[in-house]
């Protein structure tokens, strides 16, 4: 017989430990998944894990593809952490690239130095409107953040596709769905030379740094702690919960939007009708894989930056379908919060009449 | 007691430990049929492991249960139940989202006629004086009128034995008289009860016999009739207690509460209104509210905080001359009042946060432990060590969690973070329950020096003998309406009494009022 009985109190080791045993599971899931489809399981993940950080540049390819999910995943972690859930930081990652790269279409002939600053601008500023507007719908008429939001992304979507098919379309572009390519005064600087790694991942770090100042050093950082674990507490001491549902999405859509311009303005050149993987929402499996916490966070962006280069290079190799990248994501996040009751539970074996504790 | 009466229940050598504590070390106790057994002990002491255990909820480590004479093994609730044992638990487990119907029908174990466990609950909560509403959400019910339903879905099911635990806190004088003489019917045709308190005059009049538990072990079993109070609190506690002093003080200041007709509808559709209420508390004043749970108390307390506000009415509240209705907390607090309210795990104190945090939550600004918008840890760790040391609050440190405390030295910390802000007003509300007796002495002697220093109590309470200890003029709140105030020495418990069951208060015409009366 198994069961789960209540520990008591929190456990200070398995909320670091369950991440860990989430991706081993999510591991074992592959291999059963890869030897049913007729692939080596080894050679699968070997391909799928290992094979895309082999080289520098698949390193500074993870580094691209971690800076969007940091960045987003830093924004929703702190929002999380105030029960304030924003799922909808795809469309402020879209608001935020189409913000940021109408301005570069428009200016597309200049050369200024605050060209690039302008744009950047405008990202935040564009992630931030669209975070705002779930904000007011909650904070004014108490609609529910994670309907709006999440709905809200598929209006930007849908948005950024009309600008691409209609008024933003390169004119010199033979009718393809792209805008202009933006100009080099636009594009954001690369780190390294002959690699795609841009500043976009410095301002991840930077986030970070932030972040953690944020969330265990500054009062607001303490008042959205003390809203999220305890709302009622929060009342009694006089804490604005209006405030800092503001706060949180204002905060979170302007990391989304400049994640998003980021994008377009550094690894991308141009707006194109798709222009995520689905970073905001992989960004909340970061979050979540972080442990909402933000050095957690910088890892959970890496690891899920891993299944999507992987996924790219098993799709290439070993002819996996590009559908196992959101599989493997699926599966972790369903382990890992199945792995969660741990932190506040433990697993009692008994065997024979003996108990075995976990 | 018959020596060939089979004890119905008997404990032998039964332990269980936790990690790092021994919460029942060889405990040994037998229960006679229509024996109303009390086990006394403070908080800590074991009782509530020793409580699960017997209601299933628990495996002892080593020992027997015998039940009848019996060895019995009791895997859950519901095979305690089947063999007859009620509990009603301190803390509710009821379903919040559910009504008192639905929470009375899924402790049942067979019958699922809904219309017929309605008539029941009817006649039962009404026969045992403990009116309750089948229809009404648990989640709109006060702490009171969720212990009623505990009680009365135990009634329903004729137990043999029947645990209580704390069960009077949140009657009236006369209600519990009523509810002692349920028990001594129920004891009568032969139910056992286990009669778990702290409140020893209780212990005295209504039990034969007596359990004290310290540290997890039986240290004494005695005839309650036959000790005093201070013996058995000296048992409990294993040495001797101090009681309160208070040093005359002269009220004479001003008003530094001022409270003129303040009337606000509830937030929550199921909570009381506030009626017309005017008091006012002068410099160096302790005023009680007393009054049975569930009568406006948790609304009264939300409006002085300004966690409610009632915004058409900006005149109705005044702190040391200052209107502060539309106030919120913050602001007030600023003004140099500070807030207790009744629930300390989630409310004033968040369990998962450190000491230190919970310091920083409510005394950030007033102490100044912060600068341009960063937590000060420095003095924010000083400010909680401070209250930790002169509040005598045991605890591994200012690190450690609020929820690791128990429930006497977290409110030590919690009164003593407010009390260490020198305030000019104080509102709190149930300052000691569910605390030690140790706790509760320090806590009432903190509130007394307090309004020595000239600060204005404003004491919602429960519990008449902490209003009789501690105040200076009392008021009673029924149906959301308060009393005139009367001096303390001018009242007698039983006058108060009254007027907490709404007579004399509210005209007695319709409800649960009139049907009280009734069963009067």
């Amino acid at each position: 017989m198994i069961r789960l009985e209540p520990r008591g109190e929190v456990s200070r080791i398995w909320p670091l430990l369950t991440p860990l045993i989430a991706i081993l599971l999510t591991l074992a899931s592959g291999v059963a998944i890869f030897s049913a489809m007729g692939k080596d399981p080894g050679l699968a993940l070997y391909t799928y894990f290992v094979q895309p950080v082999s080289t520098i540049y698949g390193v500074t390819e993870l580094l691209v593809k971690a800076a969007p999910l940091v960045l987003i995943g830093m924004g929703l972690a702190i929002g999380f952490r105030a029960n304030v859930w924003n799922i909808g930081a795809e469309g402020q990652f879209t608001i935020g690239a189409i913000f940021g790269g109408g301005f570069a279409i428009a200016f597309h002939d200049s050369d200024s130095i605050l060209l690039l600053p302008g744009i950047l601008f405008l990202g935040v500023l564009g992630g931030m409107v669209w975070g705002a507007i779930p904000a007011y719908l909650r904070t004014r008429f108490n609609a529910n953040e994670i309907l709006t939001s999440l709905m809200l992304t598929y209006v930007s979507i849908l948005l950024l596709n009309y600008l691409v098919h209609g008024p933003w379309r390169d004119p010199g572009g033979f009718n393809f769905p792209e805008s202009r390519i933006f100009s080099a005064s636009a594009m954001m600087p690369t780190l390294i030379a002959d690699s795609r790694l841009h500043l976009g991942f410095v301002f991840a770090l930077l986030a970070i740094l932030v972040g953690w100042l944020l969330l265990n050093r500054s009062v607001i950082g303490f008042q959205l702690r003390v809203v999220g674990q305890a709302p009622a507490a929060a009342r009694h001491a006089g804490f604005s919960q209006n405030k800092l549902i503001w706060y949180s999405f204002l905060l979170s859509g302007g990391l989304a939007g400049l994640a998003g311009v980021a994008e377009v303005a550094g690894t991308i050149g141009q707006l194109l009708p798709t222009i995520s993987p689905g970073y905001g929402f992989t960004a909340i499996i970061v979050a979540f894989l972080g442990r909402l916490n933000p050095f957690g966070v910088l890892l959970g962006g890496l690891v899920m930056a891993l299944s999507y280069l992987g996924g790219e290079i098993a799709q290439i190799e070993i002819g996996l379908p590009a559908a196992v990248t959101g599989l493997f994501q699926g599966i972790l996040l369903f382990f890992l919060l199945g792995c969660d009751a741990l932190t506040h539970n433990r697993i009692k074996f008994s065997i024979a009449g003996r108990f075995v504790r976990i | 007691m018959d020596e060939a009466v089979v004890p119905i229940l008997t404990l032998n050598e039964v332990t269980k430990a936790f990690p790092g504590v021994v919460a029942n070390d060889s405990i040994d106790i037998r229960v006679m049929p229509g024996q109303i057994h009390a086990l006394l002990g403070e908080n800590g002491a074991g009782k509530s492991t020793l409580v699960q255990i017997l209601y299933g909820m628990l495996r002892p480590d080593a020992g027997t249960v015998f039940w009848n004479g019996h060895p019995v093994k009791i895997y859950g609730p519901a095979e305690a139940r089947n063999l007859g044992i009620g509990m009603v638990f301190q803390h509710f487990s009821l379903f919040e989202a559910m009504t008192v119907l639905e929470n009375v029908a899924l402790a049942l174990n067979e019958e699922r006629d809904m219309a017929k466990i309605r008539k029941r609950v009817i006649e039962v909560s009404h026969g045992y004086g403990l009116p309750l509403d089948p229809d009404r959400y648990v989640h709109s019910l006060s702490v009171g009128e969720r212990q009623r339903i505990e009680i009365v879905r135990c009634l329903l099911q004729d137990p043999k034995l029947l645990i209580l635990d704390e069960p009077t806190s949140v009657l009236t004088p006369q209600e519990t008289e009523k509810l002692f003489k349920t028990l001594r019917k129920l004891a009568s045709e032969g139910c056992a009860i286990l009669y778990i308190s702290h409140k020893l005059r209780e212990v005295k009049t209504l039990c034969e016999t007596a359990t004290i538990l310290r540290a997890g072990r039986v240290v004494a079993n005695c005839d309650p009739r036959e000790e005093t109070a201070q013996s058995l609190a000296e048992l409990m506690i294993g040495q001797r207690i101090s009681s309160t002093s208070r040093a005359a003080r002269e009220n004479s200041g001003g008003d530094r509460i001022r409270v003129t007709n303040l009337s606000m509808k509830p937030e929550d559709e199921f909570g009381i209104a506030l009626d017309d209420i005017s008091l006012t508390v002068k410099r160096g004043e302790v005023l009680g509210v007393a009054g049975v749970a569930g009568n406006g108390q948790k609304e009264l307390m939300a409006a002085m905080s300004g966690e409610a506000r009632p915004m058409e009415q900006p005149d109705a509240i005044w702190f040391d001359g200052v209107p502060v209705a539309a106030l919120g907390p913050a602001a007030r607090r600023a003004l140099g009042a500070v807030f207790v309210p009744e629930e300390r795990n989630g409310h004033s104190a968040v369990r998962d946060m450190t000491l230190s945090e919970n310091a920083f939550l409510t005394a950030a600004r007033r102490m100044k432990l912060m600068i341009r918008g960063l937590m000060c840890r420095s003095s924010i760790r000083k400010f909680a060590g401070d209250v930790v040391s002169r509040f005598d609050v045991r605890t591994t440190g200012v690190t450690a969690q609020a929820g690791s405390l128990s429930g006497g030295n977290l409110q030590k910390f919690i009164v003593g973070r407010e009390i260490l802000q020198d305030p000019g007003i104080m509102v709190i509300s149930q300052p000691t329950w569910g605390v030690d007796a140790g706790a509760a002495v320090t806590i009432r002697q903190a509130l007394l020096n307090l309004a020595h220093r000239g600060c204005a109590i404003l004491l919602i309470s429960q519990d008449l003998d902490e209003i009789f200890e501690v105040c200076d003029r009392i008021v009673v709140i029924a149906k959301g309406r308060v009393s005139g105030a009367r001096e303390i020495e001018s009242v007698s418990v039983d006058e108060v009494g009254l007027l907490m069951g709404g007579f004399g208060v509210v005209e007695v015409n319709t409800g649960m009022v009139a049907r009280r009366a009734h069963d009067d």
